[in-house]
């Protein structure tokens, strides 16, 4: 029907139309309007609307239909799986073109694929970013955003609140590589400006951290961060786009693993990393990576040959390309599929966690309840105004009766699945100090916000009676 | 590389290439509120194919600096400035949107100077609704709101992009988002107060190709008929599936059609 509508307006003959009609035609969109109403408010780096502008479709549309039309070769409604490495030249002047970045168009999977591609463009349209790039794994992504903007000799100021293997890659492996990061306690502002140096290239949280649910102030580490001339990179994985919008926010990357509740069932390892488009290298003066010819690529400078694109030209173009962390695209199809109905699942998520915090934190073998949506939350304001929508389906609780009592707790379990991941339709139960954590010291354990007896829960899709008859069965064992 | 005009710093994409005097020369002309890179792929092809290629920001737009310029007139007489500037006495023009009233007029008047112009995405008048611009000129963003639906084709925020991983209508926000204010209205301006245009088309020498998409919203093809009429000579390449973003929508069917036209 929209396109009907467009197609009436054309034959009325309007040219760069006149009137912006009200009604549902051209309605604000609700999904996508009102975060960027935000942005204005927030970082000031948009205009608020005084006048109803054109829709936008809205975000259970787009996390059906952006990035695919119907497969032009076969019809098919789905996404296909292009199980293909390479893709046949027209000729050799086409060939050189595509090599030339002359033509759009896939040459070799492991630099893009068109199953790929689909969830490329979906995801850069559920976080309102310019493009984004598809990675072997969540860690993937993170080591391309910093691989591509960070040098040796450079630093990052990080939260200390991460899951353990952005701590490990941060805090040991880059070190190797001469990158060095400063962890901070993301709940200070003045941590964080008191960690830059004249070297430092980026600034890093989680929107949730790990374990301990830290809400990171996006609207305030962005503005910190841009004062600084530098970008602010987000891990979303524990909100997804349905109950955060980063760039909304002031973020200027983002990145997902996407197997947690993007993919949604459990089945596929991939990563997706977003660029917002709006960071201004060039004004920066501090990423010659984008704005200064590189001899590692024809002496492109990658700014001046793509505008707004060049991070992700050259996290493509080079970071695929030579770290080849690519996604394979069995697994971009395992995560579209989950992305259709993300949507529907977030919201059953959502209701679930509220039903068995509630449960948790009345209980006399607790604790305590580290959710922000509770009072006693240290973030509990800051949750309100940034996660409207919910705190996300990952949280953690201590038990009274410490690391033997999880022990107990965890093996009497039937519903909850015992393993390291989050983010699955299924229910799933971990015990941090012994697992995603372990390689931690205790005082960063403590920084961390994780005890002897934390426990970490992600909630699914279960019946939620079940799933607190289930825990009321775990805390009768840990006593 | 950059030049300097009317005291002000102006950005030109040259495919990685020095402006060589021997070759002949396109000059890439953006609409309001882009930049370069909306010529990035086509651009990029003729700098490596034998032209000497000038992809211009317009003053207040991308890497240039300088107020920008509210008329169609002040824009071919910058134009014009730039080729001095630059040294280059003759040159095709290949302008989309606003940049291809700025070809047209450039053409009328010195046609000694231009080769061949390609209007993409082009309409005569080029009327801009009032809430389009009365919100560029209080710098809302319901604006780009305006631009980046209306501005591509109805189907592309639900279907591919043939580039991948790329998202059109958050690429074109984000660069919008990125613009001064004014920068937006004075484009906007220029386009709907231009009257010259049945009048400078007929005094157009040069070979004249018109560029349209059959899905573009705001300058749909039958809005430039009257140009296509009043160009001696002017041929037209209509792109089926493609909106007013003919660029990025349809990069092969653009670059196919300018080679044609400008071998």
């Amino acid at each position: 029907m929209r396109h009907e509508r467009a197609f009436d307006a054309r034959e009325r003959g309007f040219v760069f139309p006149r009137v912006c009609r009200p009604g549902a035609d051209f309605a604000p969109s609700r999904q996508i309007d009102e975060p960027r109403k935000l942005r204005g408010a927030w970082t000031g780096r948009s205009n608020a609307r005084t006048v109803s502008a054109p829709k936008y479709p809205g975000f259970d549309t787009l996390a059906l239909h952006a990035g695919q039309s119907p497969d032009a070769a076969t019809g098919s409604r789905a996404v296909p799986i292009y199980a293909t490495t390479s893709y046949v030249f027209r000729s050799s002047e086409h060939a050189a073109s595509l090599f030339n970045m002359e033509r759009a168009g896939h040459v070799y999977s492991r630099i893009s694929n068109p199953t790929v591609a689909v969830l490329e463009e979906r995801m850069a349209a559920l976080e309102g970013g310019a493009g984004a790039i598809a990675t072997a794994s969540g860690q993937a992504a993170l080591h391309l955003a910093i691989a591509t903007l960070i040098d040796a000799g450079q630093h990052v100021v990080a939260s200390g609140s991460l899951y353990g293997g952005s701590h490990n890659l941060l805090g040991y492996t880059l070190r190797r590589f001469g990158i060095e990061t400063t962890f901070v306690d993301p709940r200070d502002p003045q941590a964080w400006r008191a960690a830059l140096r004249p070297e430092t290239r980026l600034l890093f949280g989680e929107t949730l951290g790990n374990p301990g649910l830290d809400v990171l102030d996006i609207p305030e580490i962005a503005a910190i961060a841009h004062a600084a001339g530098l970008p602010l990179l987000v891990d979303s994985t524990f909100t997804t786009p349905y109950l955060m919008q980063p760039f909304t926010l002031g973020a200027d990357l983002v990145y997902h693993s996407a197997t947690k509740f993007l993919g949604g069932h459990g089945t596929a390892i991939g990563g997706v990393l977003v660029d917002s488009g709006r960071f201004d290298w060039e004004a920066s003066g501090k990423f010659p990576q984008l704005t200064a010819p590189y001899a590692g690529f024809h002496g492109m400078d990658f700014e001046e040959e793509s505008g707004t694109r060049a991070f992700l030209l050259r996290a493509r173009r080079e970071g695929l390309r030579d770290f080849g962390a690519c996604m394979a695209p069995m697994t971009a199809f395992l995560i579209l599929q989950g992305i259709e109905t993300l949507h529907l699942r977030m919201p059953r998520h959502v209701e679930n966690t509220r039903t068995v915090v509630a449960f948790l934190a009345a209980h006399p073998m607790v604790e305590r309840v580290l959710y922000p949506e509770l009072p006693a939350h240290p973030d509990h304001e800051l949750a309100k105004r940034l996660l409207p929508r919910g705190a996300g389906a990952v949280f953690s609780f201590d038990l009274k009766s410490g690391r033997d009592g999880g022990r107990h707790f965890i093996e009497s379990l039937r519903v909850f699945s015992h393993l390291a991941n989050v983010g699955d339709a299924k229910s799933l139960v971990i015990h941090p100090a012994s697992t995603t954590h372990y390689r931690m010291s205790e005082e960063d354990l403590k920084k961390a916000g994780i005890g002897p007896g934390t426990v970490r829960l992600s909630i699914g899709l279960e019946d939620a009676g079940d799933l607190v008859a289930d825990l009321e069965r775990g805390l009768k064992a840990a006593r | 590389m950059n030049f300097a005009v009317d005291g002000q710093r102006v950005f030109a994409y040259t495919a990685a290439h020095a402006v060589d005097p021997g070759k002949p020369a396109v000059v890439f002309l953006h609409g309001a509120g882009l930049d370069h890179s909306w010529f990035g792929l086509q651009s990029r092809y003729f700098g490596y194919h034998g032209k000497a290629v000038l992809a211009l920001d317009f003053p207040g737009h991308g890497r240039s600096e300088g107020p920008p310029l509210a008329t169609v007139d002040a824009l071919a007489g910058w134009v014009m400035r730039v080729l001095d500037a630059a040294g280059v006495k003759r040159a095709s023009l290949v302008g989309h949107s606003m940049g291809s009233l700025t070809a047209l007029e450039c053409a009328a008047r010195h046609a000694d100077r231009v080769d061949r112009i390609a209007l993409l995405g082009t309409a005569y008048p080029m009327k801009v609704g009032e809430e389009f611009l009365g919100a560029a000129l209080r710098n809302d963003h319901a604006a780009y709101d305006m631009e980046t639906i209306w501005g591509h084709a109805p189907e592309v925020p639900l279907g591919a992009n043939p580039n991948p991983g790329m998202w059109m209508y958050g690429d074109t926000l984000a660069r919008l988002e990125r613009l001064a204010p004014g920068v937006l209205h004075a484009g906007l301006k220029a386009c709907n107060d231009y009257a010259a245009g049945l009048e400078s088309a007929a005094r157009v020498k040069c070979p004249a190709l018109l560029i349209l998409g059959r899905r573009d919203l705001m300058t749909p093809p039958h809005a430039a008929h009257s140009l296509a009429q009043a160009i001696p000579g002017a041929r037209t390449v209509t792109i089926a599936s493609s909106g007013h973003s003919l660029m990025a929508e349809a990069p092969d069917a653009v670059l196919d059609a300018l080679i044609e036209f400008l071998a």
